[in-house]
């Protein structure tokens, strides 16, 4: 680099760069939080939403599936296993059955640990499954199969 | 230390030495768990139910950042001393959160290990401040409250030591890229109930620090290194290190926005994660510049060669694997069916290992031998092993970056790209790909050789003869 950039000029950069775009940042963060609520339906974020995001998290879930995309890519995405898997009508007894029947034992296949949810926890975990799935995601996955 | 190392300018730096050997511990342990996972991706019932998919990739990836860390501080104990031109301000603290460390690290892979994840959760109380059960910060939060602790206590110890000695750029910048890992660390804490705005704060952890104070503290460690096995003039190195955190910060700050695409955030991340993410490549081409640029003007014959390749791998590993991997999936209608597929996972793969497995090795490459009184460099047979152990491990990981990148493509087109109907089921798809699950477990075992390689190479003692040792006017 020439002798006309000094060292000087460069750690201005660094430092007014840095802090600048952090700002824009922050901004940017501002108007994301204003969208949440609308986009989210936080207004159907039921308690049973919020218990459910618990029992997710408490059985790390995510170690094998993704969730909107992230997470692990060993098993299925479930960000819309709500659709997926029967809707309004049929979503909450498909979980429950499948949550039983695990692990399904067929050699060979990649295989889904029996949890020992209680009934109320698979119901929580529904409620969250399927609010998720409500997100308004910028219209992810492409297609149903996640 | 009782006996006085004359390889090293100040004693206190010796406490670097066993952050880096544990450091490679957590090494091995990693792989270890990387291959159980390579092998469960095609042999789905592998060490079922005894080590669940989940547990293994847990283990996996934590060893990974706690390797990481480890071998950061073990950077800084060596580095800021010298830089600063004065002793540690107290090599007793840093050894006695080497061992709380090194012991809080141990319980929680214990505890993934050997209990339940919900039952670690309970033990631990997660219900009272839930932060668990996150990709990448899985620890239980008494476990995150623990780094928390160790990392002030850090920053407390070489914060004085720079501040009661000489304030140079490196150290500057490598504080500050510290600071700021432990700052957005915590918004591991924050964990808010709405999925969406706990991914959106996720990343302020993840993305912000590969992407950000990483590459800061990447950018100190590697010109240190430059300045040493060089020779060339500080001034010229710190300037570079200057434009190549600029541009990192410039273009990363923003460039998050290539996660928000997808997770409930608005529409506008769209247009500014990609268009930003999209020059995030460039400060890894800068290291590139820099590493060879200094290389070739060079005003000494380092005696350590591995060092120096070290210190250009990383640069052009890191290229490959953060810039043009990432730049492969970062534009907003390429995510749209690249998102969370196995060309994430390659991606993640050579970026990780190229810019900070790697920069850890160099750094342990130029200062073990001084650490362990050997000299400026291993004798010759155990450089040449060493060199074997860096082509292996790195040969290695772009083979398995390959065979994922192969599996992502052929994942997208039958899972993604179809209409409802058309479009094949993950489980059907996955069974589609397992021919190149088999290659990347093959690649697994190339990398594992590999690492043995590196590990036999410190076994290998004795000096360099006195008539190879560089006059010491840089040393
Ligand atoms: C023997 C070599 C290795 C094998 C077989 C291996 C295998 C795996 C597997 C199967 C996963 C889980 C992917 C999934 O979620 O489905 C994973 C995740 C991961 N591994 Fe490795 N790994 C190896 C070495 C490494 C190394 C050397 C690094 C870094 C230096 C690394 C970093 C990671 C990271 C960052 C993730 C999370 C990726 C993501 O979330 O996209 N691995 N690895
Ligand atoms: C050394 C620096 C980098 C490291 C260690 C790194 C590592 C990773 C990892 C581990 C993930 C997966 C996260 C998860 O589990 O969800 C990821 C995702 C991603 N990275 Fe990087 N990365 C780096 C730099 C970059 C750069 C420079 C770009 C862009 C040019 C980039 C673009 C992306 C994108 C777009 C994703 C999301 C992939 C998806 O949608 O599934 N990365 N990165
Ligand atoms: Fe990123």
């Amino acid at each position: 680099m020439s002798e006309t950039f000094t060292k000087g000029m460069a750690r201005n950069i660094y430092f007014g760069g840095g802090v600048f775009f952090f700002l824009v940042f922050l901004a940017l963060t501002y108007h994301t939080e204003t969208t949440f609520a609308a986009r989210t339906n936080e207004a159907e974020m039921t308690e049973a939403v919020t218990r459910g995001k618990l029992v997710w998290e408490q059985n790390n879930c995510i170690g094998c599936h993704t969730l909107l995309g992230e997470g692990a890519y060993f098993a299925p995405e479930l960000g819309n296993v709500f659709h997926r898997r029967g809707g309004e009508e049929a979503f909450k007894p498909f979980l429950h059955a499948w949550m039983k029947a695990q692990p399904l034992g067929v050699p060979g296949r990649r295989s889904m640990p029996q949890f020992n949810l209680s009934e109320q926890e698979v119901d929580d975990l529904a409620a969250f499954l399927s609010w998720t799935a409500k997100i308004d995601t910028n219209d992810w996955p492409p297609n149903k199969e996640g | 230390m009782n006996v006085l190392n004359p390889h090293l300018k100040f004693q206190s730096q010796s406490v670097a030495k066993p952050y880096f050997v544990f450091a490679l511990m957590l090494f091995v342990g990693q792989i270890i768990f990387g291959l159980i996972m390579g092998l469960q991706y095609v042999v789905g019932d592998f060490l079922f139910p005894l080590i669940p998919f989940n547990v293994a990739r847990m283990v996996h990836t934590n060893l990974l950042i706690v390797w990481l860390l480890f071998g950061f501080m073990g950077a800084a104990y060596y580095l800021i001393p010298e830089e600063a031109d004065r002793e540690l301000h107290s090599p007793k603290l840093a050894l006695i959160l080497f061992w709380v460390f090194a012991a809080a690290g141990v319980l929680t892979i214990l505890g993934y290990l050997l209990v339940p994840y919900a039952g670690l959760a309970a033990m631990t109380g997660n219900e009272l401040l839930p932060t668990m059960g996150r990709e990448f910060l899985e620890q239980p939060t008494i476990t995150k409250v623990g780094i928390v602790v160790v990392a002030l206590g850090f920053l407390y110890n070489i914060g004085m030591t720079m501040l009661k000695g000489r304030k140079t750029a490196i150290s500057m910048v490598m504080m500050t890229g510290l600071i700021g890992l432990a700052v957005f660390f915590l918004f591991s804490f924050y964990n808010p109930e709405n999925l969406a705005r706990d991914k959106y704060y996720w990343w302020w952890v993840v993305h912000l620090w590969v992407e950000g104070v990483w590459e800061l503290i990447m950018g100190s460690m590697l010109a240190f290194v430059l300045i040493k096995i060089t020779g060339v003039d500080r001034e010229v190195i710190e300037k570079w290190l200057y434009v190549i955190i600029a541009m990192a910060l410039i273009t990363g700050i923003i460039g998050t926005g290539h996660h928000f695409f997808w997770i409930g955030a608005p529409g506008v991340w769209l247009w500014l994660g990609s268009i930003f993410s999209a020059l995030e490549p460039l400060p890894f081409f800068a290291m590139v510049l820099f590493a060879f640029n200094m290389v070739n003007r060079r005003r000494r014959q380092h005696p350590n060669r591995a060092a120096a390749l070290w210190a250009m791998g990383t640069t052009v590993t890191a290229f490959l694997g953060a810039g043009v991997w990432g730049f492969l999936h970062t534009l907003a209608p390429v995510n749209y069916y690249t998102h969370g597929s196995q060309l994430t996972a390659a991606h993640g793969h050579l970026a990780f290992y190229g810019a900070y497995a790697m920069i850890v090795m160099t750094m342990i490459s130029y200062a073990m031998p001084r650490l362990r009184a050997l000299g400026e460099a291993p004798d010759a047979r155990a450089q040449t092993i060493e060199v074997w152990g860096f082509w292996l491990m790195t040969i290695s990981m772009l083979l398995i970056t390959l065979f994922l990148t192969a599996a992502g493509v052929v994942q997208v087109w039958l899972q993604r790209i179809p209409e409802d109907g058309a479009a094949l089921s993950f489980m059907l798809t996955m069974d589609q790909l397992r021919v190149f699950f088999w290659l990347r477990l093959f690649a697994g075992v190339g990398f594992a050789i590999g690492l043995v390689c590196y590990l036999v190479s410190f076994m290998q003692r004795g000096r360099v003869p006195a008539a190879v040792e560089a006059p010491a006017a840089v040393a």
